[in-house]
């Protein structure tokens, strides 16, 4: 046959000759995660110069730079970019994308042109979001800023009632929405068929454990804020009267069904992002990982639990008591298999050959700054605390440190953990360690001193505040200058080591997961040059080097 | 143009060797992956049906008077020719199946005949409902005016037209689906030997003709009884 394999199925449609339309076209899994990446990370950071802009208008008390119909339409961005075009898709985009498949050996997930159409309904949903930024008068060529002014959450009845562009934002969120929905559905199906032989659910590397139970909660939360959405929809253009006081209906029930979904998405981003350190810490401790069993169980029992607490977000907003009592019980539980987790990862460390790269520096600066906000969240989770603390800053705080400080953090450790698994060279070392440090003192001075302002009575999501609170403030903001320096460091690190690093092989860490094994690096079309038969656990270390080795055949000769 | 796919051989270290599982020709991926796809429309109707739940224990009464104005007649039609149709859908995968396309054919276009006709009745209904003033945006249905509905009745009425609507565009979108499963028989891409496109068509309406069952009883059966000398139809 003259075709070759790429021409035939590696683009949605046709054949074309240009790296662009190839690009554009492509089913590649590798290819369409290293897209999202550039259109997420692109979006990152306008969400981050959003909250550097809310910074300084929150230097000193009083208006300075915007007005405060301004600041709640920034926050609203910085919310919705933030969580609908960033963090939902996050890991699972990115890293479930490229790395998932080449860590249970397969050719490629089970769907790759839903893989592609999935890709380009989030860039619909993108361009969605952008245009609800704006008012279009055509008559009159002008462009006013409008966006939602309701808060990421859009409650009921505000939301209903402003004049701001809340219906576009609620399209851009649904089909968002769908995007992660048909994600997670094609990752649950290439688990489920594409490991490879031998391959069975307790010898998949964790990170395909967090992306697992993340898939499930993708496709069964989901689609409730996608009905919640379209019910707010009908409300907004029919007046149905669902969440509407005026007609007897109950604006309660709006934030009952949007936690719903929205409670388990905190564990959704969470999930794979413990993948990864799942993945980092026995890599660079060199050691078999402690409670195999118990980690990938523990991914699986948080997914579960996630339904049943979407209650403690509700604790203010009118509930009987025995609810919030029960709610907050459940809540608890969470701390459970996260613990587990937690302690594993620190037994893995015990007695092992600690190598201090760059990923596991972030990974272990997480433990610290996880371990801040998970407690945190703990106690807010106490329906008495939470009474005094909620709608405070130092919600606001916690919020922060679990994401920013759990997910966000962990993202950027797989980044430079596969960084020269994607690229096939790499950053330089000392000024990755330099954007570490800056980032990781950087989110303790921008969010530590909000927990004691929140616990003193500064509101969130105000624009102006009390002379007393102003040292919070001006801590914080000197936080986020170092924190948005060291992320721009560390990009700008990243994108030379991509043009001008030094090539390294296949791999740099030593690890023994499968993605580590490819002909090239990067990897080729189609990965392995054969599928392996895997009859090994995942992070088999004997003295501290990798048990298990491969020929150019994929036939294990150790 | 396609290749034939072959699937791959992994050798283990006794020799051994073991088929590779691709996702070409993946008849059980294809059939897990729409199942899965199933679960996100159950969860969709299953959270209006929780807010349908929660209002009728709010308005109790007021649900059942305004489900005693729905036509039962029509709606019961349609329940049976649903019904029907989830039948003649059955019976093309069935004769597929078995080889007979054309009868597979037949069968399809008995459906798509079918599930018109559901949506030419859901017309007549909804028409009269408009002449007798009661539709989204209507007076009966907004709040502060003479005609208004009371609180119930209007939250009732506004769920029967979202949840009847948005089961009517999954019926539009199955006709849809149809009609292209039809272009592909024609094509001869889904054949007897490979018929994972069919197969899938047949859940997807089944489960349209399933949320029905559970639609008809919530809506056009609760205010059937004679409650508190309540007047029948219209």
């Amino acid at each position: 046959m003259s075709k070759t394999y790429f021409d035939e199925t590696h683009c949605a449609i046709g054949h074309p000759k240009s790296t662009f339309w190839q690009w554009m076209l492509t089913i590649d899994h590798k290819r369409i995660g290293i897209m999202y990446a550039a259109v997420m990370f692109t979006f990152f950071f306008v969400a981050v110069l959003t909250a550097l802009a809310m910074r300084f208008e929150l230097y000193a008390p009083g208006a300075q730079y915007m007005d405060g119909d301004t600041f709640n339409q920034a926050f609203t961005l910085h919310g919705v970019i933030m969580v609908f075009l960033f963090i939902i898709p996050g890991i699972p985009a990115v890293f479930g994308n490229i790395v998932m498949p080449l860590m249970i050996g397969a050719k490629d997930v089970s769907f790759p042109r839903l893989n592609w159409f999935t890709f380009w309904l989030y860039i619909v949903g993108c361009l969605v979001a952008l245009a609800s930024l704006f008012n279009f008068n055509i008559q009159e060529g002008e462009l006013l800023f409008n966006f939602a002014d309701t808060g990421w959450t859009f409650y009921a009845p505000y939301s209903l009632n402003t004049g701001t562009n809340v219906i576009t934002t609620l399209v851009a969120a649904f089909i968002l929405g769908m995007a992660s929905i048909l994600t997670g559905l094609n990752f649950l199906v290439t688990i489920h068929r594409l490991r490879a032989p031998g391959m069975d659910f307790f010898k998949m590397p964790l990170f395909v454990w967090g992306i697992y139970a993340t898939a499930w909660i993708q496709l069964l939360a989901t689609p409730v804020v996608g009905i919640t959405l379209i019910l707010a929809m009908m409300e907004k253009f029919f007046g149905i009267g669902i969440f509407d006081p005026s007609k007897g209906g109950d604006p309660v029930l709006f934030q009952h069904l949007f936690w719903i979904y929205s409670h388990p998405a905190v564990y959704l981003m969470i999930l794979p992002a413990f993948g990864i350190m799942s993945e980092i810490i026995p890599t660079f401790s060199r050691r078999e990982v402690f409670g195999y069993r118990t980690i990938a169980l523990s991914s699986a029992s948080i997914a579960g639990i996630g339904y049943i607490v979407w209650g403690h977000h509700l604790f203010t907003s009118g509930m009987s008591d025995i609810a919030k009592t029960i709610f907050s019980f459940l809540t608890f539980f969470v701390a459970i298999p996260t613990g587990v987790k937690f302690y594993d990862w620190v037994a893995t460390m015990y007695k092992g050959k600690i190598v201090l790269a760059t990923p596991m520096l972030w990974a272990l600066g997480t433990i610290v700054t996880f371990a801040i906000g998970g407690l945190t969240g703990v106690t807010i989770a106490m329906v008495g605390g939470d009474i005094h603390l909620q709608d405070t800053y130092y919600s606001v705080a916690h919020f922060h440190y679990a994401i920013l400080g759990g997910v966000v953090f962990l993202l950027f450790a797989g980044l430079h953990y596969w960084f020269p698994l994607v690229t096939g060279k790499m950053y330089n070392e000392t000024v990755a360690k330099l954007a570490f440090w800056m980032n990781f003192v950087g989110i303790n001075l921008l969010w530590f001193p909000m927990f004691i302002a929140g616990y003193l009575g500064m509101p969130r999501r105000y624009f102006d505040y009390l002379p007393e609170f102003e040292i919070y403030h001006e801590v914080s903001f000197w936080g986020a200058i170092m924190l948005v320096s060291g992320l721009f460091i560390m990009f700008y690190n990243l994108i030379q080591g991509w043009r001008k690093g030094e090539a390294v092989g296949v791999n740099p860490w030593h690890a023994t997961t499968l993605e580590w094994h490819m002909p090239t690096s990067p990897p080729p079309l189609e990965n392995h040059t054969k599928v392996p038969y895997v009859d090994f656990n995942p992070y088999e270390y004997h003295h501290g080097e990798p048990v298990v080795k491969f020929d150019e055949n994929m036939k294990r000769i150790d | 143009m396609s290749h034939e796919y072959v699937p791959e051989i992994a050798v283990d270290r006794e020799g051994k060797e073991h088929e590779v599982q691709g996702w070409q020709d993946d008849i059980y991926g294809g059939k897990l992956g729409f199942w899965l796809f199933m679960f996100t429309e159950v969860m969709m109707f299953g959270s209006m049906f929780l807010v349908l739940t929660y209002y009728f224990t709010l308005h109790h009464q007021d649900f059942l008077n305004a489900s005693a104005g729905l036509n039962r007649t029509l709606g019961g039609t349609n329940t049976v020719v649903l019904l029907f149709s989830a039948l003649t859908m059955g019976l093309g995968l069935l004769k597929m199946r078995a080889g007979d396309v054309k009868g597979a054919k037949l069968m399809i276009w008995a459906t798509i005949f079918l599930a018109l006709v559901f949506l030419g009745i859901k017309a007549v209904e909804w028409n009269a409902e408009i002449h007798h003033g009661i539709f989204l945006t209507l007076p009966a249905l907004q709040a502060g005016n003479p005609d208004s509905l009371p609180f119930g009745q209007i939250l009732f009425f506004g769920m029967y037209f979202t949840m009847t609507g948005l089961h009517g565009f999954h019926i539009i979108i199955g006709i849809g689906i149809m009609i292209w499963l039809l272009k592909r028989i024609n094509a001869g891409k889904v054949r007897p030997d490979h018929h994972i496109l069919h197969f899938n068509i047949a859940l997807y309406w089944d489960l349209v003709h399933l949320i029905w069952v559970f639609v008809f009883p919530y809506f056009y059966m609760i205010g059937a009884g004679d409650i508190g000398g309540v007047a029948h139809g219209h």
